[in-house]
């Protein structure tokens, strides 16, 4: 291999983010939304994901470490990239600025999200519906939580449109356009059904 | 006092490599169609500041004055562009200048883009047709390719889209978005696709196409309107074969 370390690291940040933390977000919003149907509906959605075989092993190597590696790497290129909308004030530069501070702000909502389901789990905590309801009995809770999710499903999807670009699959304006329209209709429909379900425990 | 109509001039000027910059405002009598080179030159001509006090004349960096040479790439009222096809009845008053600060500054408006042309050497963004005897005529190129390729030679290595580059800077060696466009103009060429994978695998080395995070705004910015990030995704593509091709093998050389 003649290509450096860094295009593989990059290339592999990129890949991640889509294959497999993308598609764990989608299946995660789908249990979640269950909670629209109540409390037995979500349960029982949520049972069946802890019933799942080698579940350790699936949550380190399909979450855990591909999650590790896309926050790490991605604080690193998000704190040397150095915006600048002040000047350049185009639509695509503010996607790019977005793309970096939602980033920050999901991982932020995600170490504490993680420390206070799955890791309240694995002390004894019952991972349910109460759970949830508990959480969302503070109101800052339900604010910060509509903002995790609303970071992690824009950073998702406008993700998915620089996935595109960055491996060469939309390459003319045209394509890369109708991805935009096509990536941020994605943004707008994950972002009602998250807050579904956040507004189902409320 | 007569009363001419002037045109006012704040420059950000700077004496060393090292030293700290400073605002400097001018004066110049206005001439109709004048360009920022020409209110330039007439500083040169008459080195006074608005105070009336005798200053070091503005130096800056020309050539072409026809923006096809990108010697005199400067920010003009905050946008960077060619000092030549800067028109002062066009710009907003006071007209402000100030060098490119992506690029180490030489002295005012003057500037070192040198990271541009080694850029270039590292990618090889030529074609090696030189030997020992003579190979002949290369393969002959199709005219609408020629057409097409004729965009994309456009370039004139001015700077712009590394100044107005979020990822060309101080915290990263990424060489800038113009490098991606000679990449693809280059393996276009049919004696010059020769040489691809060569072009792509050292364009994937460090400070590569991977320092590349698609905010696209060296396609506004681009004076001569290259579809530099059309440029983009089509080496990104290429580089997706190429890496493939590395870490498999590949039954082609």
């Amino acid at each position: 291999m003649t290509s450096s370390r860094e295009f593989f690291n990059r290339r592999l940040h990129s890949l991640l983010g889509v294959i497999p933390i993308g598609l764990f977000l989608i299946v995660h919003l789908t249990v979640n939304h269950q909670a629209t149907g109540g409390a037995e509906s979500f349960n029982k959605a949520a049972n069946f994901m802890e019933s799942l075989p080698f579940l350790q092993v699936l949550e380190i190597l399909l979450i855990f470490l591909p999650l590790l590696y896309h926050a790490i790497y991605g604080l690193y290129i998000a704190f040397t990239s150095s915006g600048n909308t002040g000047r350049f004030g185009f639509f695509r530069n503010w996607m790019y600025l977005l793309q970096r501070i939602t980033g920050v702000l999901t991982l932020i909502f995600i170490a504490w999200h993680v420390w206070e389901t799955r890791i309240a789990m694995m002390f004894g905590t019952p991972l349910n519906y109460q759970m949830m309801e508990d959480i969302f009995s503070s109101p800052f809770m339900i604010v910060f939580y509509v903002v995790g999710i609303i970071s992690a499903v824009f950073h998702f999807a406008n993700g998915l449109w620089s996935f595109m670009v960055s491996w060469g699959i939309t390459v003319t304006p045209r394509s890369q356009v109708i991805s935009t329209y096509v990536t941020m209709i994605i943004f707008v429909v994950l972002a009602i059904v998250g807050m579904q379900a956040v507004f189902a425990f409320v | 006092m007569a009363e001419t109509k002037s045109v006012k001039f704040i420059i950000t000027r700077q004496d060393t490599p090292e030293s700290a910059p400073y605002e400097e405002t001018f004066e110049v009598p206005y001439r109709p169609n004048m360009n920022v080179i020409s209110a330039l030159m007439e500083i040169r001509r008459n080195p006074v500041n608005n105070k009336g006090q005798a200053t070091p004349p503005v130096t800056w960096e020309m050539n072409c004055l026809e923006e096809v040479c990108g010697a005199c790439s400067m920010i003009i009222n905050g946008k960077p562009r060619q000092a030549c096809s800067a028109l002062v009845d066009k710009l907003e008053q006071p007209i402000r200048l100030a060098p490119m600060k992506t690029f180490p500054v030489v002295r005012d408006l003057q500037i070192d883009r040198s990271r541009m042309f080694d850029s270039l050497k590292k990618v090889k963004a030529w074609i090696p047709i030189d030997g020992t005897y003579d190979l002949g005529p290369g393969p002959r190129m199709p005219e609408t390719k020629r057409q097409w390729a004729y965009e994309l030679s456009k370039c004139m290595t001015c700077g712009v889209c590394l100044e107005a580059c979020p990822n060309v800077n101080s915290k990263s060696n990424f060489m800038g978005p113009a490098v991606f466009n000679q990449v693809r103009l280059f393996n276009a060429h049919p004696t010059g696709a020769m040489n691809k994978a060569e072009r792509l695998n050292a364009f994937m080395e460090d400070g590569g196409m991977q320092g590349c995070g698609n905010s696209q705004n060296c396609v506004q910015s681009c004076p001569k309107g290259i579809p530099i990030t059309t440029s983009i995704a089509a080496v990104n593509r290429d580089a997706t074969l190429q890496s493939f091709k590395n870490f498999f093998g590949s039954d082609r050389v």
